[in-house]
């Protein structure tokens, strides 16, 4: 750990070009997964037998195919098919994918948690199913998904690092390219651990918060 | 008003209405009481469409009801249903829980709800409690909650799913209470209820289900005193004198 404040200093600018980049890619799949995830999760509770299964099968797809090989498809053999990717799009629709398979299965069982009867007093006035899903399901739906949501965008953040095996500088990548020239792997990569951390902290705290909340009702 | 004709209705194997046949009239109030499994709120639940039939067919203000036909809509916003476990929302207050009806669901204009919505509760005996959430008031006034959340839609008919199964004894009184004033106003309504006392003083007319058929129907307090069916001699014996 020799000389590990000066590196730090030295290396800083660097790698927070890289955090930048990880916070873009870890909002932007975040965002993408959980509205596909919403949309997985609403076509499975539909009650319309062709739209659940469909659901069912495209999330044990996208569960089955793992991240890494989910970004080379997007970015190395989209290009064939005609379609091409910035490095930062295939990083974000890859992983907005992939974990929209995990948001999906959430958020069901958010929806599945309510009580029939909520549905049944929801019908009884005239709702509508959409009108069912928004004023009475979903509101209530949401303290019980926010937890594992919370945890969902913990682990986003880590795997955001993945998005560095097809060429996204983030924070991984930064890291990687100063070790591998420098030398300096403990201290670098020290930092970059530290980093990620710094950045896991308050969500992690944020899970805290909603676990609180979700405990209190 | 409501019109059931020969309806059946399975669940699975087991068929729990055997041709129901019956009707209710405008302004009346028709309690229907029978063993538990008898198919009592199976009825009910069909005439607003929370549950289909297989065979038969029930009409409101001569709309057929189908739960699966967009007129069910118009069904349910004249035939409002009051829930054995009240079924209140938990995420909203008790005055949003009665105005959620007429604001999205019938498009009313918002001061207008909150002030018919808060006589409402004024009516139930509840104004005070406007604001609270459901979860912080008793069986009781929850129950009444749901009342005032069903009259809110301006119903030609309430149903009512045992209202008083859920309630700790002490609370009954109130909630029997408000439904006798409704019925005194000349609301149509159809009660499922094991509350003898209320059926004999309220009700028009009692219907006595076991087994999934109407076993005898008539005026409640000639049912209810001199029945004439041994099962329903048999029934109203224990009900009325368990030990």
């Amino acid at each position: 750990m020799k000389g590990f404040w000066h590196d730090a200093a030295e290396f800083f600018p660097i790698l927070m070009s890289g955090v930048v980049l990880t916070i873009v890619v870890t909002i932007g799949s975040l965002l993408l997964s959980t509205v596909l995830g919403l949309v997985w999760a609403m076509m499975r509770v539909s009650g319309i037998r062709v739209l659940s299964m469909l659901s069912a099968s495209l999330i044990n797809v996208i569960r089955g195919i793992p991240i890494i090989v989910l970004l080379f498809y997007l970015y190395f053999v989209m290009p064939d098919l005609g379609v091409t990717l910035s490095a930062l799009q295939a990083a974000i629709l890859g992983l907005g994918i992939a974990y929209s398979a995990y948001q999906a299965e959430n958020f069901r069982a958010g929806i599945e948690a309510i009580d029939k009867g909520q549905i049944e007093a929801a019908q009884s006035i005239g709702m509508g199913w959409w009108l069912t899903m928004r004023r009475v399901v979903l509101p209530q739906a949401v303290r019980i998904v926010l937890p594992p949501y919370g945890n969902v965008m913990i682990m986003m953040l880590k795997d955001s690092s993945q998005a560095s095996t097809i060429t996204v500088a983030e924070l991984a990548l930064q890291g990687k390219l100063i070790a591998s020239s420098t030398f300096k792997n403990t201290n670098v990569f020290t930092m970059v651990a530290l980093m990620y951390l710094t950045m896991s902290i308050p969500l992690i705290l944020l899970v805290r918060h909603f676990e609180k909340r979700a405990g209190k009702k | 008003m409501i019109e059931l004709r020969d309806v059946h209705k399975s669940f699975g194997e087991n068929e729990v209405l055997k041709g129901i046949t019956a009707s209710v009239q405008k302004g009346e109030v028709v309690c229907i009481v029978g063993p538990s499994g008898s198919g009592k709120s199976t009825i009910l639940r069909c005439i607003n469409g929370l549950e289909s039939y297989d065979r038969g067919e029930i009409s409101v203000e001569g709309l057929k009801v189908d739960r699966d036909a967009p007129s069910i809509v118009k069904v349910r916003t004249q035939v409002s249903m009051v829930f054995q476990r009240f079924n209140l929302f938990p995420h909203r207050t008790v005055l949003e829980n009665v105005v959620e009806g007429p604001l999205y669901v019938k498009r009313e204009p918002r001061a207008q709800a909150l002030e018919r919505g808060r006589a409402l509760l004024t009516q139930v005996g509840l104004a005070e409690k406007a604001d609270a959430h459901p979860p912080q008031l008793s069986g009781g006034q929850q129950q009444r909650v749901a009342i005032a959340r069903a009259l809110a839609m301006q119903p030609k008919a309430i149903l009512f799913d045992e209202p008083t199964s859920a309630l700790d004894p002490e609370l009954v009184g109130d909630v029997l209470g408000v439904m006798r004033k409704l019925a005194d106003d000349g609301m149509t309504m159809v009660v499922v209820t094991h509350e003898m006392g209320f059926a004999r003083d309220v009700a028009d007319r009692v219907l006595f289900i076991d087994g999934g058929v109407i076993v005898e129907q008539g005026p409640a307090k000639a049912l209810l005193n001199q029945p004439q069916h041994p099962r329903t001699q048999d029934f109203l014996r224990r009900v009325l004198h368990p030990l």
